[in-house]
């Protein structure tokens, strides 16, 4: 059996929990990792969406940015952005969305903004992108974030994107279509929300993990299901699989970029 | 006959504290106009963007900018744009004002703005603190349901800047590929500056392209290479490396600032940066 780093686990968890044929709202990242390791893997049929525009896309390489050429030249179409959000995303045909955040709070509300007051900030983050949308309309959503007392925090310092709210069916008495986060990917396991009130506990840790180091990763007081699964570790198909698409991809990304010979540099008008 | 050069049309089209939308997602990016503008010393613009990427870090960093509208401002798959992040941190090189949405609502901005619609509505900012910072977030009623959806206002820039494959003689313009809302982004605009690939007798046949008419195109230019380290579907691929060596560059003033003089400020045009970098468009 080969040793797995814990991204490695976070991404076969999330690779195993996506259904084969599902419409997929992909991020860059670890979860465009886990989109692609399932898609070589159990679930060829998945139609991957980058916000880009680019639908069912089938890339060889995992992309650096939301938008890069292999992502165009491997979909089965593209579609302008506008439509993405409208048409697909609100539209209600996703069915899965992954988003990643700074912080995290114990009802799964999302902070990728900043860290500090807002005007003020100390460190101020990318911003919202697709992320409050996706939140709100995909059908169910996957959230995955390294957990330390820092990122999974008592109080989010900016709500970017709307998880359960305050929790106990807060979610429903907004125009949200979708159902929320479905489960939190961490480095330690998984956590989803308990039933009524909505707060995210831990259901499943990775075989080498232990409810005391979730415990201390999370700035709040952690619930604990009755039962705690055990996940299954990577399998040594899914590692050989992850890796070779990761050293494709470095391979790939290393690579120089040549202008094409031959243009002319000036056209006179 | 819009076809000119990148400097005369930005010094025709762009003027000090104009709104300008610089768009193309992930590709086709306008970074050779970008430059054009530093160049030229532009100021107080009103940057809008969906995604700033590596040429608004530029902009912001040389002081270009006073006000930034966008929706996600980072190095896509790298990090933090540390130019756009020591302006709102630390106001240098001086104070930048933000008008922050989603993609969503940027996307609807826009839409509305090609439209010549006062604003655009969607269902989002729902339970965020988005509209607790952006007072241009607001609230409209369903005159049907009586839904509340979100309304932001129509984003109608001065000028859209862009890049794209093709253009005929005529200023018509022909681009493919990741589009983002950069047709949009075009149709809202007062004027529009095209950068292209290269300029063709014909376009090739394309029913359902994505195409910008002459006369919604106010300057083409021919401009190889224009979008890099962005990049041109069929032309060349994007610099990824590249985008990961800017991390390095924009993170210190001094070193940010000894490589836009030596690569932008002290090269004539776009073919003279590329010739600083080594890369050949001749």
């Amino acid at each position: 059996m080969m040793q797995a780093t814990r991204d490695e686990w976070m991404t076969v968890a999330a690779a195993r929990m996506l259904r084969d044929r599902c419409v997929c709202f992909v991020g860059i990242g670890l979860p465009s990792a886990a989109c692609n390791l399932a898609r070589l893997t159990h679930a060829p049929g998945i139609v991957l969406i980058y916000e880009s525009g680019t639908i069912g896309t089938r890339p060889d390489v995992l992309p650096l940015s939301i938008g890069d050429g292999e992502l165009a030249e491997t979909a089965a179409f593209v579609v302008p952005l506008p439509e993405v959000f409208s048409h697909y995303l609100q539209g209600g045909r996703v069915d899965v969305g992954f988003l990643g955040a700074a912080q995290v709070d114990r009802f799964g509300n999302l902070n990728s903004t900043v860290i500090g007051p807002y005007v003020h900030p100390t460190t101020r983050l990318p911003g919202a992108g697709g992320a409050p949308e996706i939140a709100a309309h995909a059908r169910e959503t996957f959230v995955m974030a390294k957990a330390t007392p820092r990122s999974f925090v008592e109080q989010l310092d900016f709500r970017t994107s709307a998880g359960f709210g305050s929790g106990s069916g807060a979610r429903e008495r907004t125009n949200a279509r979708g159902g929320g986060p479905r489960a939190v990917i961490t480095d330690f396991g998984i956590l989803a929300p308990r039933p009524k009130s909505d707060e995210l506990q831990l259901t499943a840790l990775f075989a080498d993990a232990t409810v005391e180091e979730a415990r201390a990763a999370v700035a709040w007081p952690l619930a604990v299901a009755d039962v705690i699964d055990t996940l299954v570790p990577p399998t040594d198909h899914e590692l050989h699989t992850l890796r070779a698409l990761h050293a494709r991809t470095r391979a790939a990304h290393a690579q120089a970029v040549v202008l094409p010979v031959g243009a002319k540099t000036r056209v006179s008008p | 006959m819009p076809l000119t050069s990148l400097s005369e049309a930005i010094q025709a089209h762009v003027a000090d504290g104009a709104s300008v939308a610089l768009e193309g997602f992930t590709h086709l990016i306008p970074f050779a106009a970008g430059h054009e503008l530093i160049r030229q010393g532009r100021r107080d613009l009103h940057l809008i963007r969906m995604t700033p990427d590596l040429i608004y870090d530029q902009l912001i960093g040389m002081g270009c900018a006073r006000k930034l509208t966008f929706s996600w401002g980072g190095n896509p798959g790298v990090g933090s744009l540390h130019r756009l992040r020591d302006a709102v941190e630390h106001a240098w090189p001086r104070p930048l004002e933000l008008d922050e949405h989603s993609h969503a609502g940027m996307a609807a901005a826009f839409c509305a703005g090609a439209a010549r619609l006062p604003f655009g509505t969607l269902r989002g900012y729902l339970d965020n603190d988005l509209d607790h910072v952006n007072p241009r977030i607001r609230r409209v009623e369903c005159p049907f349901t009586g839904e509340r959806l979100a309304a932001v206002p129509a984003l109608n820039p001065d000028v859209t800047i862009l890049h794209a494959q093709r253009a005929d003689r005529a200023g018509n313009v022909a681009l493919h590929g990741i589009v983002g809302a950069l047709r949009e982004a075009a149709m809202a605009a007062s004027r529009v500056i095209v950068t292209v690939e290269e300029i063709v007798d014909v376009l090739p046949p394309a029913m359902n392209a994505i195409v910008l008419p002459h006369f919604i195109v106010s300057a083409v230019v021919h401009c190889p290479g224009g979008a890099y380290p962005s990049y041109a579907h069929g032309f060349y691929g994007r610099d990824n490396a590249f985008y990961q060596q800017w991390d390095a560059i924009a993170r210190n003033r001094e070193v940010f600032q000894a490589w836009m003089q030596r690569h932008v400020l002290e090269t004539a045009d776009h073919a003279g940066f590329l010739a600083s970098l080594e890369k050949r468009a001749a």
